[in-house]
């Protein structure tokens, strides 16, 4: 993608640039990072209707870009982040800054450090804008199920979807994905150059494909997770969240490798300054794999999936069907093992060292009870019970040991794939475009992130990487996605099939409707939060 | 609420009308002393108070759960410093604090402690080994789970052998052994405060996340002795390697004794666990009370419960604990934080790419293990020719073996005339007043210095005896004062010897007829008439040898 694809009102000209653009235009002085800081913060602040951010930090940010002033004017800035704009998905820890989960129980909870990925890129200048919102405690797929109300996709403002809509922008848009809705969101309505999720079960690439953005999913064990608040650690990956998939390229460099603080990280491969500019396509080969002609799959995203397919072939790409048996079962296993690391994870959050705490104190227990119940909503609640059911001495080999088993069969799967001969495989991210947030909330979450998570989430049980690039608009005027999966530690070549895949497709920039342009700030979306009903 | 940089040393987390309080404090008992091991309820009175006249006798089982404190300069998963008695919360990292987003980070060196711990005691260490939560919600236990070793622990299938003392005066060294299931690497939790007045509970994180070693030793001995002295074995080993302090009295060790009774051949009992033990001799103490209750149940044809009681150090009862939670599902699943542990053979076998300075390798810690109490029981014997149960004394009592080969040093005199001082006047006056070695106000050099005086002639023998108890009253005199004193030196004087002997001669005039007669042995008579006469002070060779001359 290129910024001279689309036409810029003044305001936003260079919101509208890559990282290695907008770089560049600090390095040459045509804009100031204090310029680029204060420019984001106003397209923050035009799109709160958004509900994006939860937090955020102008007077940081200002204070950051302020410094990457005084390194780009002496000639010496830190690298390609240097006053650089980014945002940070609610659920990884800022030192001094208020890290919420979306949940009641963190509400006003103040971290005293970074985490390790937020502090590897302040360490590289970059600045940080802003925490942004999510499902409560990322358990969801949608972005709708947060404490402080839905995230809107902001394709839904664009002039595209909003010239067919005859209804009222505020009953008809669509939900962002999740649930790092926030951070797709910021990313794609141009208030962050950059923005970090999590994904454990697809909750980078799902928001990522539905609002038209780069979502990358590094191999499991190359970012850390340090300062991330868990949801499945065995699964929990932080997620790359970009305009392009140089830009994403840009940042697994500097975000990968070992931590100390986290002891499942390994060392990254050794990695190239930046992704080739031409490379051969033909010496790569495609998989299709065939299980992933999944029921409920758009007719819209099948004809993407299968043109982008074509487009490989044409180039003279070796593409051909694969399957991957046990992908079907990945869902119901997954459940099992989220819902039981879910129970454990959440077992900290008693109301004694930190977070909520109720005012019923007529024994600890009754304590921790009301605590728990005034501090999590009913999909975390409900993931806690069955987390503590399915471990019980009774249930253990019938669920945890059973979904764990299969849970290896998955990752076979890909190992066989790979094995044979694939490079990567192309599938769609997600089953169709964004729902309209009034469809979306008609089922549970639980139904919901089955649905959703379908293609997104056996690459966590694998643990391999994968990367979700826009592809094209739908009929509405909506971003559709297609997922390119790479073979463990090997995100770099993925990155260059991708980084390929991308310069032929020629994506557009969001382009909002004059109405969105003038929306106040709509304080009521904070209030009209949505919890789903037992 | 938020956990702030600006320090935990502030930070007391308090929690009103805290009231489900059911697991043991470790008491904290200053005036403890380890002593030798002595029980009101030994076996042989067990044997004779139960015995029915067709059923074999029944007989204690005895198994134990002990927690050992590591001793190491850091916690098992964060880099918090370990240091007993610190101010509150004062050691707490953000992970010990359960702060969400920390990750554990195993410490090296208590996996090189439970390594050498496992090696001592004759485990094999497993080269991979496996981390689990285990769950259950306690106010001390901040993340809601305890990371523990429950599926696959770093050491199994050891055996610990110990001696004690046995027979009618106590005297005969027996050696037993008691099988080691395992060792496993755990966390600590913190410590809960209660306040019963104002009812609240304050919780000191300090200690929580420190690493623990569980050891668990099958149900092999029978009663109290034979469980003390298996502990006091296992507290020498692991101090000799510097693993863990051992002090139970600071919790440094902890022991829960599983009991039950049953016939020979029938069986095992239903068994209680005794918590709330914070000394060697409560312990033996405790798991005698226990097996001569469970007993008279059973013989009043009652039923024991499984349950969990904990010892009243003031009665020496054992008391049912109440324990709320009733049988607990601890929700085990793997610690999905910590990668398997890996333990290498030797420094060939670490893979390549990986560091060997940062991994164990048991070669490594096997070339550094120090004399264990066994061996360097052998070598005080074979060293100093002294028998087998004074080198079980020697080496159980804290500090009486450097004590003793002080003495050693300091003196010409053989090593088995030291040891008589050591064990009976020492350690008797140390008994008597319940005194540690290092609490004895006589120092080795002070009695190297008595034991030379009689060595020389300066002093008789049955005078230094009298003068060991002045010095134990007075350590603020030398030996020479007190002799000097009070008039002990020797009578070494043939002339003056004389003149005694011939004024005892003369006064039993009686006595050496009989001797002139043949009665050779009425000459002892006279002998300790001497004695009297010098309070002493002379040598009995000498003073035979005048009154022989002076009789035949």
């Amino acid at each position: 993608m290129s910024a001279s694809c689309a036409a810029f009102r003044p305001a936003t000209a260079m919101l509208g640039l890559s990282i290695r653009e907008v770089s560049q235009a600090l390095r040459d002085g045509r804009v100031s990072a204090t310029e680029l800081c204060k420019k984001c913060i106003n397209q923050i602040q035009r799109t709160r209707y958004l509900n994006a951010y939860i937090t955020i930090t102008e007077e940081t940010a200002m204070e950051q870009a302020l410094r990457a002033d005084i390194r780009l004017s002496t000639g010496k800035p830190l690298g390609p982040l240097d006053g650089i704009p980014f945002s940070v998905k609610d659920n990884f820890c800022t030192d001094n800054i208020e890290t919420t989960c979306a949940s009641n129980m963190l509400k006003g909870y103040v971290p005293p450090f970074n985490a390790t990925v937020v502090q590897k890129l302040l360490d590289q200048g970059a600045v940080l804008v802003g925490k942004t919102n999510l499902d409560e405690f990322a358990m969801g797929s949608g972005s709708a199920d947060g404490v402080f109300g839905p995230v809107r996709n902001p394709w839904s403002y664009a002039t595209q979807y909003r010239e067919q809509s005859k209804e009222d922008p505020d009953s008809d848009w669509t939900i962002t994905g999740g649930s790092s809705g926030g951070s797709a969101a910021a990313v794609a309505s141009l208030s962050s150059f950059l923005a970090l999720g999590s994904d454990t079960g697809g909750s980078t690439r799902n928001p990522g494909s539905l609002c038209g953005v780069v979502a990358l999913k590094p191999s499991y064990g190359l970012l850390s997770r340090h300062g991330l608040i868990p949801l499945v650690n065995s699964m929990d990956v932080p997620g790359i969240m970009t305009r392009s998939v140089h830009d994403a390229a840009t940042v697994l460099r500097i975000l990968q490798g070992r931590d100390e603080r986290d002891s499942t990280t390994v060392q990254a491969p050794n990695t190239p300054p930046s992704l080739p500019e031409h490379f051969d396509i033909r010496d790569i080969c495609v998989g299709i794999p065939k299980e992933y002609h999944a029921p409920g799959l758009s007719k819209d995203t099948l004809a993407q999936w299968s043109r982008v397919a074509a487009m490989f072939e044409q180039a003279g790409a070796r593409v051909q069907e694969v399957s991957l048996p046990h992908t079907q079962h990945s869902i119901v296993c997954y459940h099992v093992l989220c819902c039981c690391e879910v129970a454990s994870n959440m077992a900290r959050f008693d109301g004694l060292e930190y977070g909520h705490r109720s005012a019923v104190d007529s024994s600890t227990d009754a304590m921790y009870a009301t605590t728990r119940h005034e501090g999590f909503n009913n999909v975390v609640r409900r993931r806690i019970l069955s987390g503590n059911y399915f471990l019980l001495k009774s249930n253990y080999e019938r669920y945890f040991v059973k979904a764990q088993q299969i849970r290896r069969l998955i990752t076979e799967d890909f190992k066989t794939v790979f094995r044979s001969g694939i490079d990567v495989l192309l599938t769609p991210t997600t089953l169709s475009d964004a729902a309209r947030y009034s469809d979306f909330i008609q089922e549970d979450n639980r139904t919901r992130s089955a649905q959703e998570d379908v293609f997104t989430q056996p690459v966590n049980m694998a643990g391999v990487p994968a990367v979700t690039v826009p592809t094209a608009l739908s009929p509405r005027g909506l971003p559709i996605g297609l997922q390119l999966i790479g073979q463990t530690l090997q995100d770099w070549k993925l990155l260059t099939v991708a980084h390929w895949m991308e310069q032929q497709l020629n994506f557009p920039l969001v382009r909002f409707h004059e109405d969105s342009n003038k929306r106040e700030l709509d304080q009521s979306v904070r209030e009209r939060t949505h919890t789903v009903g037992l | 609420m938020a956990a702030s940089s600006s320090g935990y040393s502030r930070m007391l987390f308090s929690l009103r009308k805290y009231t489900n309080k059911s697991q043991s404090l470790y008491h904290i008992d200053t005036n403890f002393v380890i002593r030798t091991i002595w029980t009101s309820g030994s076996k042989k009175q067990l044997k004779t108070k139960v015995q029915t006249k067709s059923l074999p006798q029944m007989v204690g089982v005895v198994g134990l759960e002990i927690h050992a404190q590591i001793q190491s300069t850091s916690k098992l998963f964060s880099g918090s410093h370990v240091r007993f008695l610190a101010p509150p919360n004062s050691l707490v990292s953000y992970f010990d604090a359960s702060l969400p987003g920390t990750l554990p980070v195993l410490n090296r060196r208590c996996v090189e402690a439970a390594v050498l711990t496992g090696l001592a005691l004759n485990c094999t260490i497993n080269r991979k080994s496996l981390f689990d939560r285990k769950h259950y919600f306690y106010a001390d236990m901040p993340a809601g789970y305890q990371i523990t070793q429950q599926r696959l622990p770093i050491a199994v299938d050891g055996t610990l052998v110990y001696s004690l003392f046995e027979g009618r005066r106590r005297n005969q060294v027996v050696t037993k052994s008691v099988k080691i299931k395992q060792i496993q690497l755990e966390q600590d939790s913190g410590k809960s405060l209660h306040d019963n007045e104002q009812s609240q509970t304050l919780i000191d994180l300090n200690r929580a996340g420190v690493g623990l070693m569980e050891l668990v030793m099958e149900p092999e001995m029978c009663c109290g002795e034979e469980a003390a002295a298996a502990v006091r074995e296992l507290q020498l080993i692991l101090q000799a390697l510097g693993t863990c302090q051992g002090n139970m009295a600071e919790g440094q060790l902890r022991v829960d004794a599983n009991v039950s009774v049953h016939r020979p051949g029938e069986p095992m009992g239903v068994r209680t666990e005794v918590k709330n033990i914070n000394s060697v001799r409560h312990m033996a103490k405790a798991i005698d009370y226990e097996i001569q209750r469970q007993m008279e149940v059973l013989q009043s044809g009652g039923t024991v419960l499984n349950e969990t009681r904990a010892f009243d150090s003031k009665s020496g009862n054992t008391i049912p604990m109440r324990d709320k939670e009733g049988l607990q599902d601890y929700r085990f699943m793997p610690e999905p934080n910590l990668p398997p542990l890996f333990v290498y053979e030797s420094e060939a076998s670490v893979p390549v790419g990986v560091d060997s300075a940062q991994v164990v390798v048991i070669d490594r810690l096997s070339a550094q293990l120090p004399e264990l109490p066994s061996v360097r029981r052998t070598r005080l014997v074979e060293t100093y020719g002294i028998l087998r149960e004074h080198s079980l004394t020697l080496v159980n009592e804290d500090g009486l073996m450097d004590f003793f080969e002080s003495v050693v040093q300091m003196t010409k005199v053989e090593p088995r005339k030291v040891i008589g001082w050591v064990m009976n006047e020492l350690m008797g006056n140390l008994n008597l007043q319940s005194l540690k070695v290092s609490q004895s106000p006589i120092s080795p050099c002070a009695l190297a210095e008595l034991i030379n005086l009689v060595e020389s002639g300066h002093i008789s023998s049955s005078t230094a005896k009298q003068v060991f108890q002045e010095m134990w009253k007075a350590p603020e005199k030398t030996v020479g004062q007190i002799v000097k004193e009070q008039d002990l030196w020797m009578i070494n004087d043939k002339e003056e010897l004389r003149k005694i002997c011939q004024r005892i001669v003369d006064r039993y005039t009686e006595e050496v007829q009989i001797i002139r007669g043949g009665n050779k042995k009425v000459l002892n008579k006279l002998m300790g008439e001497v004695q009297r006469e010098t309070k002493g002070r002379t040598d009995p060779v000498q003073v035979k040898a005048i009154l022989e001359e002076m009789i035949s």
